[in-house]
């Protein structure tokens, strides 16, 4: 039952691939995202059901983030079947340099964008180090083909970068495999389960040096700084809904391998080790982003640092543990929803005004009064204003760090999170409500121009999700976040 | 004694190659080392094996030769002969200096694993660094050089160097994961090829330092 998540996308996707006719593609999008939601909820209601065996299983942290994956894929599908029908045997002129290009063939972009959501799952379930390895890595090859579906020299160079770049991080994360099966002399499998339970008999030197690896190597699929190179030119190149996944899905799912790393550090007693380490990484990711993100003239690029300061922040607040740890769960989930919800946004505008510069994008709100309305709300809402669920869960991170005592980190990060919000407030603003400015031409032909409502549909949607967790958190899910930091290690 | 004598032979072949792989610019060459390497690579475990041969390990060295000393190399060469491309003309670091910074790096590696020599367990005194200095010969080649086809043969050195610290320290893994991780690896150079082809007739060259218009 639990294998079905995997499977079922896996099979549409190579049925997708094989048969190549388009309205049965895009059909297989569509059933995909319902079957994969269907069943992700009905795993949810049985989860007590379901035991784990040597290699699979779902936890609390698994649930939460096979949740997002399968909630952001259902918003993406629906936008990419209206996205491919814009596009579909057309000769599309880029919009940055203004020459011709062709797309691949929809059916290779289908399915790969199913059989990405079958190996994020498998991430999700797997409960053997081995298989996480195998899973994560089958992401990255399963998501390259997706970010060079505009076939030109730019969307290429960030499909090389993103393919090597990850491909050597994740090596060295199978090396954190290596290590942690000798800490345990080779008498353990790499299950999770059977690591935490007999955490104590592992050689610690090797643990902390397993951990490193997996840090880095992880990290690198993450986006924490310094390993975050690939992560703005991926983000910036890729089809707006292909850098919604990347964003909300799988860099989640990278986040994963180093929470189960961390989860049996913390049952072997390392935990200020594992702690310490991502807290220095989270914070540098964060002003690493500051950084970048003022003066940053492309607003995807600036959506792309965003997402390094926020993958910062879960990496801070797990490292807190504690609150904070719950708090990073709720973080995980609104950032997601939120920044999904800005990528399908910053298509919509990238479409109309024919640029990804954010100074000539002006007076967004009176052309595209949905799309405008939704690129603003996200943008209150990434940088954490009330009141959205981002502004509820940065604050419950800021109490943990309180409750713990760090003083100086609460300072660092509350710098940041000021810097960052007044870096966007300067880009975003004069784009939704800038004055017209006669000498920026727009590029687009008049009929473009009229807004097409049914693309903001799923960014509305999304938007709606960030925004009831802003107002409400019911119970059971606070509880669900309780127990995914708890398995993580957050406590 | 006999059996390590002969991994240790083999563990020599891998380093031999890593540093021709270092010294040489014709593609074609830097492939067929690559193979020579692959070949060397699977020979090991077997090597260290105890008398009697688990058939698991049989299978696996098999596989790992089939697809990292066959199908890969194979790719690879098709790669060279569509792109017309034969050789490596002026990478960042020169061959003489890349040789130089190798055997600085032996040394280098030599010493960590001796810091790093917790435990006898480990099966041969050379496995750790020579696994190392794979790893690190991988990186080195990844960064020091321009074609996107080189930078793949560098990922393979590293992969290697990895397989090599899986020997090293005697890391018996499912047989389900090893083959996922040989699957990954696989899949990886097929996609990097077709990429190759893609930056090839887009460009008309795999330089990558020319794919550096996406920056801050």
């Amino acid at each position: 039952m639990l294998l079905h998540i995997v499977l079922i996308p896996a099979a549409l996707g190579l049925i997708a691939l094989i048969v190549r006719k388009r309205p049965l593609g895009r059909l297989l999008l569509i059933a995909g995202s319902i079957a994969h939601g269907i069943s992700v909820f009905l795993l949810a209601l049985h989860r007590n059901g379901i035991p784990f065996n040597e290699w699979i299983g779902l936890d609390a942290t698994g649930l939460l983030f096979l949740s997002i994956a399968s909630i952001l894929f259902a918003a993406v599908s629906f936008y990419t079947i209206l996205y491919l029908s814009r596009e579909a045997d057309q000769i599309i002129q880029d919009a940055v340099e203004g020459f011709s290009f062709v797309n691949h063939p929809e059916s290779i972009f289908i399915g790969c964008l199913l059989l990405f959501l079958s190996a994020m799952s498998l991430v999700c379930i797997s409960r053997n180090f081995g298989l996480l390895w195998v899973a994560v890595e089958a992401t990255t090859l399963a998501s390259a083909p997706l970010i060079s579906f505009h076939k030109h020299h730019r969307s290429l160079e960030a499909t090389w970068k993103y393919l090597l770049i990850c491909s050597v991080g994740i090596a060295l994360a199978l090396l954190g495999n290596f290590f942690l099966s000798y800490a345990g002399s080779g008498q353990l499998h790499l299950n999770v389960e059977e690591l935490t339970s007999h955490a104590k008999l592992l050689n610690p030197l090797w643990l902390k040096a397993s951990f490193i690896m997996f840090l880095v190597g992880y990290g690198t699929k993450m986006g924490l700084a310094p390993m975050h190179n690939w992560l703005p030119d991926a983000h910036s190149e890729a089809p707006s809904m292909v850098s919604t996944l990347l964003s909300g899905a799988l860099l989640n799912c990278a986040f994963l391998g180093i929470l189960r790393g961390h989860g049996v550090l913390v049952a072997a007693g390392l935990r200020i080790f594992s702690g310490e380490l991502l807290i220095y990484f989270g914070l540098l990711s964060m002003a690493i982003a500051a950084v970048f993100i003022i003066h940053q003239p492309d607003y995807k690029r600036m959506l792309a640092y965003s997402s390094i300061e926020h993958m910062g922040i879960l990496s801070l607040g797990i490292g807190i543990g504690g609150l904070a740890g719950t708090g990073a769960m709720l973080h995980a989930t609104c950032h997601s929803l939120t920044k999904g919800m800005l990528f399908l946004c910053s298509g919509q505008l990238l479409y109309i005004f024919k640029t990804k510069n954010a100074a000539d994008v002006q007076h967004a709100f009176k052309t595209l009064p949905v799309t405008g309305f939704l690129w603003f709300a996200g943008f209150l809402a990434i940088t954490g204003s009330p009141p959205f669920g981002l502004f509820t869960s940065e604050l419950v991170i800021f109490k943990g760090i309180i409750e713990n005592g760090r003083w100086y980190i609460a300072g660092f990060y509350l710098l940041f999170l000021f810097i960052i919000f007044i870096a966007m407030a300067k880009i975003v603003i004069p784009m939704t409500f800038g004055q017209a400015d006669q000498t920026v031409e727009l590029k687009a032909k008049p009929n473009d121009f009229k807004e097409q409502i049914w693309f903001s549909g799923p960014a509305a949607a999304l938007c709606a999700g960030v925004l009831i967790l802003g107002l409400y958190i019911p119970s059971w899910l606070w509880h669900l976040m309780d127990q995914a930091a708890q398995c993580a290690g957050g406590h | 004694m006999n059996h390590t004598l002969w991994a240790e032979i083999f563990v020599l072949g891998v380093v031999l190659t890593n540093f021709r792989l270092l010294a040489s610019s014709r593609l074609l060459v830097l492939i067929n080392t690559m193979q020579i390497q692959a070949i060397s690579l699977s020979a090991i475990p077997i090597a260290l094996a105890p008398s009697a041969l688990p058939f698991r390990l049989v299978l696996l060295a098999m596989i790992t030769l089939a697809v990292k000393g066959w199908i890969l190399p194979r790719l690879l060469k098709r790669a060279v002969q569509k792109t017309n491309i034969q050789r490596e003309i002026e990478p960042f670091v020169r061959y003489e200096f890349s040789i130089l910074l190798g055997i600085i790096l032996l040394g280098l590696c030599f010493y960590i694993s001796h810091r790093f020599k917790t435990d006898a367990n480990l099966t041969s005194h050379f496995l750790l660094p020579s696994a190392l200095f794979s790893l690190m010969t991988g990186l080195l080649i990844i960064v020091s050089r321009r074609k996107a086809l080189t930078q793949v043969i560098g990922y393979l050195t590293m992969e290697n160097g990895v397989y090599l610290f899986g020997a090293a320290l005697a890391i018996e893994e499912p047989l389900l994961v090893e083959m996922g991780v040989l699957l990954d690896v696989f899949v990886a150079v097929f996609i990097m090829g077709i990429t190759i082809y893609q930056i090839n007739s887009e460009f008309d060259h795999i330089d990558t330092d020319r794919l550096s218009e996406l920056k801050d």
